[in-house]
C-alpha cells in the first residue's frame, strides 16, 4: 500500500471591524470596515487565491486525477468572495468539478463556538454545510474546527453532527512519543477518526520557505520529497500537510518561488511513487486507526503552546468572549436575522486574536495579521461594538415582548400556550 | 570608573524632576561600580551621600591651582553671557568693542577671583548669571580634583558650561545628558534663544550626548544638528524603593480621571478638556480633575466653563509632596496628553499606584511603557474612547492596572545606568 499525503488548505478572511468609537454606540450600527475588507480581499485574491487556484487546477488536470487536495473555506470568506471577488468562487467551482477536491465543514463564522455553546456551534456548522452545498453542490463529510481546535468534548459534538473524520494539530504535548503519521480516533467516540497535522513538514512550507537563514533554504520539491520519504521510512503511513492557503503568494511572496515549488511538487511525488495524494475523507477510509487520543484540554495549531491561549489567554480576551456568549440565550428570543448575522461576525476568532498580549514569543506572527496597534485598541473597539449590539438586542427583545403581549391579548380566547409564539421564529431561522 | 557629575539639584530639596533623576542615576551608577563626585550649586548638607560624594559649589572659591588667571580665562572665556546687541558696527568698531568687553571680563573676574559665590540653586531671575558662575566654579573644582575622575557628565543646559569648562581645563571627555530641550519647554515662537545657544554649544562640545528618549534624540539630531552617531538614548527609570502605596478614602462614588502637571502649552491641557467633554456627553458617573498650575490655567478654566462641564470638571491648583500621591490614589485613570514630553515620569508614578495611564505618543515614556494606552495628543476622539473604555470595561481596567504595576516596577535605574557606563567606556577609548 502506498503511503498517503493529505494536503489541506484553510481559506479564511475575517470581517474586520471599523474604528468604532464609544460615541457611535446606540447611533450607528454598521460595524465593519468595508473598505479595508474589500481592499485586502482583492489584494489577496490577486496575489494568492486566483493564481493558486489556477495552478492547482492545472496540476489536477496534468496528473489525471492523481493529485488531490482539500479546502476549508469559512463562511465569512465565502461572503466576502461573493461580495468583492465572485471570480474566486468560480475558480473554486472549477476545482470542485474535477472531483479531486474535497471541501471540509467548519463553523460558518470561523468562531470559537465549539468552546462556548453547543447550540451555537451546531447552528454554525449546519449553516456552513448548507452554504457549501448551495455553492459547490457537494456535502462535506469531514470536519475541521477553527484553527484546528480540538478536545474530547469537541470530538463528541462533531461526532453527534454526523462527521466521521476530523482534522487537528499533531500537538507534541498530546502525542508524546507517538507520531502524527497515523490515523487516530477520539477517545470516547471511536467512530470519529482524527488526522493530525505534521507541523514540522507543514511549517517548512508555511513559515520557513523564504527564510534564508534556515539551513534547508532554498526548499525545492526534491528536497521536500526526501523529507517526506524520510518520514515514510520511519514508519509514518500518512503525512498531513495542513496550512493556510494565504501561505501561497501572501505570507510567502511570489518572488520566494513558492508557486514554482507547488507546481513541481505534485509531479515529483507522483513520479516517485512512494506516496499518493488523498483527501481527508479518503485518508480516514484508507488507514486503520492506530490508537486513540486523549485530549482533555483543547489544542490548536497556533503558537508554541498549541492551545487556545492565542484567543483566550488573557482576561481581556476572556471578558470579551464571556460577554459575547452571554448573549446566546437572549438572542434565541430575538427573531431578527440581521442581529443573528452580526452576532455571527462578532464571533470570528480573529477579533480575539487581535487582543492577544503575547508580545514576545509569537508577537511577530500576531503583529503581521493585526489591524490594531495594541491589544487595548482591539479590545476597546470590540467592546464598543458589542455594547451597541447589546442595546439593539435588548431593543429587539422588548419590541418582541410588546408584540407578543399584544398578540396574546387577541389570542387569549384560544388560550395558546405562552411558549408557542416564541418557538416559531426559532424554527424559522 | 570614576565620574565628575554636574547637576543643579539633588533630593531632598528639588523643584523639578531633574534632581530625582540625578539621584536615581547616581545610585544606579554606584550599583554598577562607578564612583561619582556630584557637584551642585547649592547643597544644604542633608543630601544622601551614600552613593556619591557631594561637592557644594557655594563652598568653593574660584581659584586655579596650576594655571594663571589669563590662561584660565582664555579657556573659559566663552562663559560670559552678554546680551549686548551691537547693531551696525564696522569691523574696527567691533574689534574694539570685543577688546573692551574682554578687559571688562578680566576685571570682573579679578574681583571675584578667590571668592566664593553664594548660589541660590533655584531657577530665579539671575539664572543666567548663576549658570556662568557655575562654570567658573565648576572649572576650578575639576582642576582641584583632576586625578579623581575619568569622565565628566553634565545634566541639562544649566550645567553644560560647567561641563565644558571642566573639559577645557582637564582635557577629560565630556558627556552631556539631555533631559529636556528648549523645544519641549515652549512653543516654537517663544523659545529663549540664549538657552538654545547654550544647549547647542554643550551638545557640540560633548564627546557623547545622552538623550532620555528616542524622541529627544531625534530633536538633538534634527533641531540641533548633532551627529547621529554621537547621540545615544538611555531611557529614564524610576526609583520606587521604600515607597508604600497610601490608602485614601473616597468622597465620591464617581470614577476619577486625572491630569496632573504644569498647566502649560507643552502639557496639552486643552486636549484633556476636549476629551473630557466628549466623555461626559455620553457617560454619567465620571469626574475629571486637573491638578497643577501654570500659565494656561485661567484659559483652561474658561474652556471648561464654555463647554458647560464645570460641574464634573475640577481644578485643584498646585499639589505638592504627599498630595500628589493622594491624587494618584484617588484616581481611576491618569492622562498625560503632552504635546512634547522628553520622557514624562508621572505616568510611571500613576501606574505604580495601580492607575492605568493614557499617554501621548509624543512622549518618551511611550517608548518604554507597553501597558500604557497611547494616543496622539491631538486625537481627542481616541483619548475619549480610551477614557470611556477604562471607566466602563472593568476587565480592561483591572488588566491594565495589574500589568502596568508590574511593568513600572521592572524599570530600574540599574539597567539604565549600565548603559550609561557603556557610554562612559565608549568615550574613554
Amino acid at each position: 500500500m502506498k503511503k498517503s499525503i493529505c494536503l489541506y488548505f484553510q481559506v479564511h478572511q475575517p470581517t474586520r471591524l471599523r474604528l468604532y468609537r464609544f460615541f457611535d454606540i446606540g447611533k450607528d450600527s454598521h460595524y465593519y470596515d468595508d473598505f479595508a475588507n474589500r481592499t485586502i480581499l482583492r489584494r489577496i485574491a490577486d496575489k494568492c487565491y486566483l493564481p493558486m487556484n489556477a495552478l492547482m487546477l492545472e496540476a489536477i488536470k496534468a496528473h489525471g486525477g492523481q493529485f488531490r487536495i482539500a479546502y476549508s473555506i469559512s463562511g465569512s470568506a465565502l461572503e466576502q468572495f461573493e461580495r468583492y471577488a465572485p471570480e474566486v468562487i468560480d475558480s473554486f467551482k472549477a476545482l470542485s468539478d474535477t472531483g479531486c477536491v474535497e471541501f471540509l465543514a467548519e463553523t460558518y463564522y470561523h468562531s470559537l463556538a465549539s468552546l462556548a455553546s453547543y447550540s451555537e456551534f451546531e447552528h454554525q456548522v449546519l449553516k456552513h454545510k448548507a452554504a457549501i452545498e448551495r455553492i459547490f453542490g457537494v456535502t462535506p463529510t469531514a470536519f475541521r474546527n477553527t484553527e484546528l481546535i480540538y478536545s474530547d468534548s469537541i470530538g463528541q459534538q462533531v461526532c453527534s453532527l454526523g462527521f466521521k473524520t476530523m482534522l487537528t494539530e499533531g500537538a507534541k504535548h498530546i502525542l508524546g512519543w507517538k507520531s502524527p503519521g497515523f490515523v487516530y480516533s477520539d477517545a470516547s467516540e471511536p467512530r470519529l477518526k482524527l488526522l493530525l497535522r505534521n507541523w514540522g513538514l507543514s511549517d517548512d512550507v508555511a513559515f520557513r520557505f523564504s527564510n534564508r537563514s534556515w539551513d534547508q533554504w532554498p526548499l525545492t520539491a526534491e528536497k521536500f520529497l526526501s523529507s517526506l520519504k524520510a518520514a515514510a521510512a520511519s514508519g509514518d503511513e500518512i503525512v498531513n500537510l495542513f496550512m493556510d492557503y494565504e501561505t501561497f503568494g501572501e505570507h510567502q511572496s511570489e518572488g520566494s518561488g513558492i508557486f514554482d515549488f507547488m507546481r513541481a511538487l505534485p509531479g515529483a511525488v507522483i513520479s516517485d511513487g512512494t506516496f499518493e495524494f488523498v483527501t481527508p475523507t479518503k485518508a480516514a477510509r484508507k488507514h486503520k486507526v492506530s490508537d486513540e487520543l486523549d485530549v482533555p484540554d483543547p489544542i490548536s495549531w497556533a503558537d508554541e503552546e498549541r492551545d487556545v491561549t492565542a484567543w483566550l489567554g488573557n482576561e481581556l480576551q476572556q471578558e470579551a468572549y464571556n460577554k459575547l456568549y452571554a448573549l446566546v440565550e437572549k438572542l434565541s428570543l430575538a427573531q431578527d436575522p440581521v442581529l443573528w448575522e452580526d452576532f455571527g461576525h462578532l464571533q470570528e476568532s480573529d477579533h480575539f486574536y487581535y487582543m492577544c498580549t503575547k508580545f514576545f514569543s509569537d508577537g511577530e506572527v500576531h503583529k503581521y495579521f493585526n489591524p490594531y496597534d495594541t491589544p487595548y485598541e482591539a479590545f476597546i473597539n470590540y467592546m464598543n461594538v458589542l455594547s451597541d449590539f447589546k442595546i439593539r438586542l435588548d431593543d429587539a427583545i422588548s419590541h418582541g415582548d410588546i408584540k407578543f403581549a399584544a398578540r396574546k391579548e387577541i389570542e387569549a380566547p384560544i388560550a395558546a400556550p405562552s411558549k408557542k409564539p416564541r418557538k416559531k421564529p426559532v424554527k424559522k431561522k | 570608573m570614576r565620574v565628575l557629575m554636574f547637576g543643579w539639584e539633588f533630593p531632598p530639596h528639588i523643584a523639578g524632576g531633574l534632581g530625582t533623576a540625578c539621584y536615581g542615576i547616581v545610585k544606579g551608577l554606584a550599583a554598577n561600580g562607578v564612583d561619582t563626585i556630584f557637584v551642585m550649586p547649592s547643597a544644604s548638607g542633608d543630601e544622601d551621600q551614600s552613593a556619591a560624594r557631594i561637592i557644594n559649589a557655594s563652598d568653593v572659591a574660584v581659584d586655579t591651582v596650576s594655571t594663571s588667571v589669563d590662561e584660565f580665562l582664555d579657556r573659559v572665556k566663552f562663559v560670559h553671557i552678554g546680551s549686548n546687541m551691537i547693531p551696525y558696527a564696522n569691523p574696527e568698531e567691533f574689534s574694539s568693542l570685543v577688546e573692551e568687553e574682554r578687559l571688562r571680563q578680566v576685571k570682573d573676574f579679578r574681583i571675584s577671583y578667590g571668592q566664593k559665590y553664594k548660589f541660590s540653586g533655584k531657577y530665579g531671575a539671575n539664572l543666567m548669571e548663576e549658570v556662568a558662575r557655575y562654570a567658573m566654579v565648576g572649572g576650578t573644582i575639576a582642576l582641584q580634583h583632576k586625578d579623581e575622575f575619568d569622565v565628566i557628565h553634565a545634566h541639562d543646559w544649566l550645567t553644560y558650561y560647567a561641563g565644558i569648562a571642566a573639559k577645557e581645563l582637564t582635557g577629560k571627555p565630556l558627556v552631556v545628558h539631555v533631559h529636556a530641550t528648549s523645544y519641549d519647554r515652549g512653543s516654537e515662537e517663544n523659545i529663549d534663544t540664549r538657552v538654545l545657544a547654550i544647549e547647542k554649544r554643550g551638545m557640540e562640545a560633548a564627546d557623547k550626548v545622552v538623550a532620555v528618549s528616542d524622541l529627544t534624540r531625534g530633536i538633538c539630531i534634527n533641531r540641533y544638528g548633532i551627529d547621529p552617531d554621537k547621540v545615544v538614548t538611555v531611557h529614564n527609570a524610576v526609583d520606587f524603593s521604600g515607597r508604600e502605596n497610601i490608602q485614601v478614602e473616597r468622597g465620591v462614588k464617581d470614577k476619577v480621571v486625572t491630569f496632573l502637571g504644569r498647566i502649560t502649552f507643552q502639557k496639552g491641557p486643552e486636549y484633556f478638556i476636549e476629551a473630557a467633554a466628549k466623555v461626559l456627553k455620553r457617560t454619567k458617573g465620571v469626574r475629571f480633575v486637573m491638578a497643577g498650575s501654570g500659565d494656561m490655567m485661567s484659559r483652561a478654566i474658561r474652556q471648561v466653563a464654555r463647554m458647560g462641564i464645570s460641574d464634573r470638571f475640577h481644578f485643584t491648583g498646585f499639589l505638592r509632596g504627599a498630595d500628589v500621591q493622594k491624587m494618584f490614589a484617588l484616581s481611576d485613570v491618569y492622562v498625560m496628553p503632552s504635546v512634547s514630553e522628553p520622557f514624562g515620569i508621572s505616568p510611571l508614578e500613576a501606574m505604580r499606584t495601580g492607575v492605568p495611564s493614557i499617554i501621548s505618543k509624543q512622549s518618551g515614556a511611550a517608548e518604554v511603557l507597553r501597558y500604557a494606552f497611547k494616543v496622539d495628543f491631538w486625537d481627542v476622539d481616541a483619548m475619549a474612547d480610551d477614557i470611556y473604555a477604562l471607566v466602563n470595561y472593568p476587565a480592561l481596567t483591572a488588566f491594565a492596572a495589574r500589568e502596568g504595576y508590574d511593568e513600572v516596577n521592572a524599570l530600574k535605574w540599574t539597567g539604565a545606568t549600565a548603559r550609561l557606563k557603556q557610554v562612559y567606556e565608549s568615550v574613554l577609548k
